[in-house]
């Protein structure tokens, strides 16, 4: 089947079987690997992707679900690193390993777009990613400083 | 420690690549763990490219911990260049690059010896370079190079103003003979080492740009998913491909001694066509094992104490007749039975690697912990010359000790040789999570005499499991020692000043494979023995800090970082309903400390804080050095509440992260870590906080209810986290 979608601001055609989760298309028909492959059952959330705004896990939405739908990777975030949430990450120095990160970031973000000043309890019930290098608290930390709610420097900053 | 270059070992070499600078040193520390010979040989590469460029070559993978940028500092301080611009890269995979960690020399990432053991020589090969880049912009001037400064990758000779970039200079550099003495910075001169630096591979992984293992490409490139007989030690008996071949995209399938793999244009197609397949296993001899009756096997073994630990130039013997001398001064014993189960690394990205098999060899894009012993095993594997195996190291998403073992490794070579096409297997989740090298279940049986102050005169700890050397790749290579005692790591050494001690290990085979799990032996042995003293303190009725403290008198390092610990987490402080635990840990020549901060409301448990001390010696990044703490203790956490692999008709039960649950952020309490250095010599960091996580949440646990929990996961107590 082909199917039209939308991805970062593209309009790209691809051939897939319906039931092709659009984790593989992004990653094997549009080279977009930024999204990751953790578990195939949308239960770590490496491989989120926003669907019409919406954070989506797209290992279990089959490319037929997300056709015609405007579809935003961790690559189409920002061009320069330069989302707010991006910045925070490296102020935060965030990423261990960073498998993670881009769908710990793609779901941050749909959370600070929803909620621009979420409280911790916000940041606790979405933000269900799993990370086994444990950057949590840092994740935390970061949401917070993208929010603007953290007005210090942040310890892990070079000097310039 | 003995810091002049071995002109032997020292390489210069010229070219359009600039100067090139390697060192062969003995560091003749010795780091000694449970089983494994001590001793560290290491060598260190760094280039300056006609562009003044710096790289810095490296025999560590990165796998999240960060070592690379760690060293890059070193470099940056010593050879004056800015840090931001050192670039980071793999050693070629050659004998000269090895590190000497443990024995032997390998091209390896684990026992967190990748900073400790190439710091220091890196300094050096940068401090020579300076020396050189000075030699020969003196030399071109006319000029002493006493009255010449190096900052900033150039030369200045302030007299004459005149300047002149490293890129430049190089080429001449390379000509010198290199320095047979490097002076080192003094540590108050340093303003690159020991600060907080951002890491130099954070930007790549916050726009999705880093490439993995599972990211590599090629034209052509076929991908690959496998199905391993469940039941370890089985094989394949028969399997009819043509369900398989019917899916779109599905090229082969490829048939192993323990597992079916098919091969198709994508990942997808790959995994349709396998679960097409309905594959007849061999399940063999482990097909009736289950963990209830492995529990039982181990409390039996435990019994044992089959094997004494005796540190080399120890006699077993002796150190058996002076515990039971020592045992029959007590007035009373305490004993408890402490277990723990198998555990899975599970790392983010799923076990994978692409081959491309030639008549030339074989090219692999691998992100693994194990270069030199792939290069080898492969070339056995296909009956080649260990030159014609390459490896490209690629980043890893997590390894903690999984990819040390190969076994994913081999069996993409042996499918890319029968398909004559690079192709590139990934794992499902479950392949991964259902076929391991797991930290290995283990239980040990602890007995403590007591003297009429409560104190031990007498203490015994006798411990069960499977040996990992007959089931590691680790085991596969060079000599073995007659008993694996790397299950009894920690418990062999403890950080504590028991007398009359003695530790002993009996080997409980099951067929289970397992392996370096991080922090190994004692992740287990820390829980179980740590619990243990905190009950000998209850027995006591001393304060768990005070009981401590009594057996840490005559080790000041220890003793700091408890009282470290002690301090910054506000112990005896905490607020009305909540409750503390403390546990103490040493490996890798580091000590570390925690304490945790719990409440429990109706089975709830809510961990509010939890507060780590680190003493590594010297923090070459305490950023870095926090980061890998608190991802440390959060490890230890999923693991302590959560983390366990069981077996049911001999496969693994646990398929995915809802049966084997990680802990999530909102069960994630505030951390708070805190670097002590009283000693110079560094130790590792990426495994050791892990340890502490599991006893000082028990302990906690133990002040707030009374329960003593003897097992992980604590979950399986009747415990809910929240």
């Amino acid at each position: 089947m082909k199917y039209a979608l939308t991805v970062n601001g593209s309009r790209r055609e691809v051939e897939a079987d319906a039931d092709t989760p659009l984790l593989w298309v992004l990653r094997e028909e549009l080279g977009l690997t930024g999204t990751k492959f953790g578990c195939g059952a949308a239960l770590c959330g490496a491989c989120t992707v926003h669907v019409d705004g919406v954070p989506v896990r797209s290992c279990s939405l089959p490319v037929e679900g997300a056709a015609d739908q405007r579809i935003t990777t961790i690559e189409g975030l920002s061009t320069d690193r330069s989302h707010p949430l991006q910045k925070a990450w490296i102020e935060e120095q965030v990423p261990q390993c960073g498998y993670c990160q881009s769908g710990m970031i793609m779901a941050a973000a749909a959370l600070l777009a929803e909620k621009p000043q979420p409280t911790d309890a916000d940041i606790a019930e979405a933000m269900t990613n799993l990370c086994r290098c444990g950057t949590y608290t840092r994740v935390r930390k970061a949401i917070r400083r993208a929010a603007g709610m953290v007005a210090d420097a942040a310890p892990g900053r070079a000097p310039a | 420690m003995s810091p002049t270059l071995s002109r032997r070992g020292f390489l210069a070499a010229t070219g359009a690549a600039g100067l090139v600078l390697g060192f062969e040193l003995p560091l003749g520390a010795k780091r000694a763990e449970a089983g494994m010979p001590g001793g560290t040989v290491v060598n260190g590469f760094l280039r300056i490219g006609p562009d003044g460029a710096v790289t810095i070559y490296t025999a560590t993978t990165e796998i999240g911990q960060g070592t690379g940028s760690t060293l890059a500092q070193a470099v940056a301080e010593e050879l004056e260049v800015e840090y931001k611009h050192v670039r980071v890269e793999m050693a070629p995979i050659e004998p000269a690059y090895f590190i000497k960690p443990f024995g032997g020399a390998v091209y390896a990432t684990f026992g967190s010896m990748g900073t400790y053991s190439q710091f220091e020589p890196l300094r050096r090969a940068a401090g020579a370079a300076r020396m050189m880049m000075l030699q020969a912009a003196a030399t071109r001037w006319g000029v002493n190079p006493e009255d010449c400064v190096a900052r900033y990758g150039v030369v200045k000779h302030p007299p004459s103003e005149r300047l002149a970039g490293y890129g430049e200079l190089a080429p001449v550099a390379a000509l010198l003979t290199p320095p047979s003495e490097v002076p080192l910075k003094a540590r108050e001169q340093w303003s690159v080492i020991g600060r907080p630096m951002p890491r130099l591979d954070t930007p790549a992984k916050v726009d999705g740009s880093a490439e993995y293992g599972i990211d590599f490409s090629l034209p052509g490139l076929l991908v690959a998913t496998i199905a391993q007989c469940p039941v370890f030690g089985g094989t394949l008996g028969s399997v009819d491909p043509a369900p398989a071949l019917k899916v779109r995209g599905v090229r082969k399938v490829v048939r192993l001694e323990n597992a079916v793999a098919v091969v198709a244009t994508g990942w997808w197609a790959a995994k349709k066509g396998l679960d097409a397949l309905s594959p007849a296993w061999n399940a063999g001899p482990n097909a009736g094992h289950s963990s209830a009756d492995y529990a039982g096997l181990l409390r039996e073994a435990a019994g044992r104490g089959e094997a004494v630990f005796a540190a080399p130039g120890q006699d077993p013997a002796k150190i058996r007749a002076d515990h039971d001398a020592a045992l029959a001064g007590a007035v009373r014993r305490v004993e408890a039975v402490y277990e723990a189960p198998f555990l899975d690394h599970a790392p983010m990205e799923p076990m994978n690697g692409t081959a491309r098999v030639t008549r030339d060899g074989v090219e692999l894009w691998l992100a693994t912990q194990n270069q030199s012993v792939i290069k080898d095993m492969v070339a056995k594997q296909l009956g080649i010359a260990p030159e014609k195996v390459v490896i490209h190291t690629m980043p890893a998403g997590g390894g903690f000790g999984r990819r040390i073992e190969i076994d994913y490794v081999r069996q993409v070579v042996e499918i890319a040789r029968q398909v004559g096409q690079p192709v590139k297997l990934i794992w499902s989740r479950e392949e991964d999570m259902t076929h391991g090298f797991y930290r290995p279940a283990a239980a040990a049986r602890i007995m403590a005499g007591l003297g009429p102050d409560g104190m031990p005169v007498a203490l015994r700890f006798d411990a069960a499991c499977e040996s990992l050397l007959d089931h590691s790749v680790q085991g596969q290579k060079g000599q073995r020692p007659p008993v694996d005692f790397i299950g009894l790591m920690y418990a062999a050494k403890p950080p504590y000043a028991f007398p009359g001690y003695m530790a002993r290990l009996t080997k409980a085979e099951y067929g289970v494979p397992v392996g370096f799990w991080r922090s190994v032996g004692t992740s287990q042995n820390c829980f179980f023995l740590e619990s243990f003293t905190d009950e000998l303190a209850a027995e006591a009725k001393l304060d768990p800090v005070e009981y401590r403290r009594r057996l840490l008198k005559h080790l000041p390092r220890e003793l700091a970082v408890l009282e470290k610990a002690a301090a910054a987490g506000g112990w005896g402080k905490a607020a009305p309903g909540r409750h503390q635990g403390v546990a103490l840990s040493r490996g890798n020549g580091s000590v570390v400390a925690a304490v945790v901060e719990l409440s429990v409301t109706d089975g709830a448990v809510k961990l509010h804080r939890m507060t780590g001390v680190i003493d590594c010696g010297i923090a070459g990044n305490p950023g870095n050095i926090r980061q890998q703490v608190e991802g440390g203790l959060i490890f230890g956490l999923s693991a302590a509440l959560f983390g366990e692999i069981t077996l049911k008709d001999g496969a693994v039960e646990q398929r995915n992260f809802d049966a084997y649950p990680l802990l999530t952020l909102a069960q994630t309490p505030a951390i708070d870590v805190h670097i002590l250095e009283t000693g110079e010599r560094m130790g590792g960091v990426g495994e050791e906080a892990v340890p502490v996580a599991a006893p000082a949440v028990a302990n906690a646990l133990f002040a707030a209810t009374g329960k003593r929990l003897r097992v992980t996961p604590f979950a399986k107590a009747g415990l809910s986290f929240v």
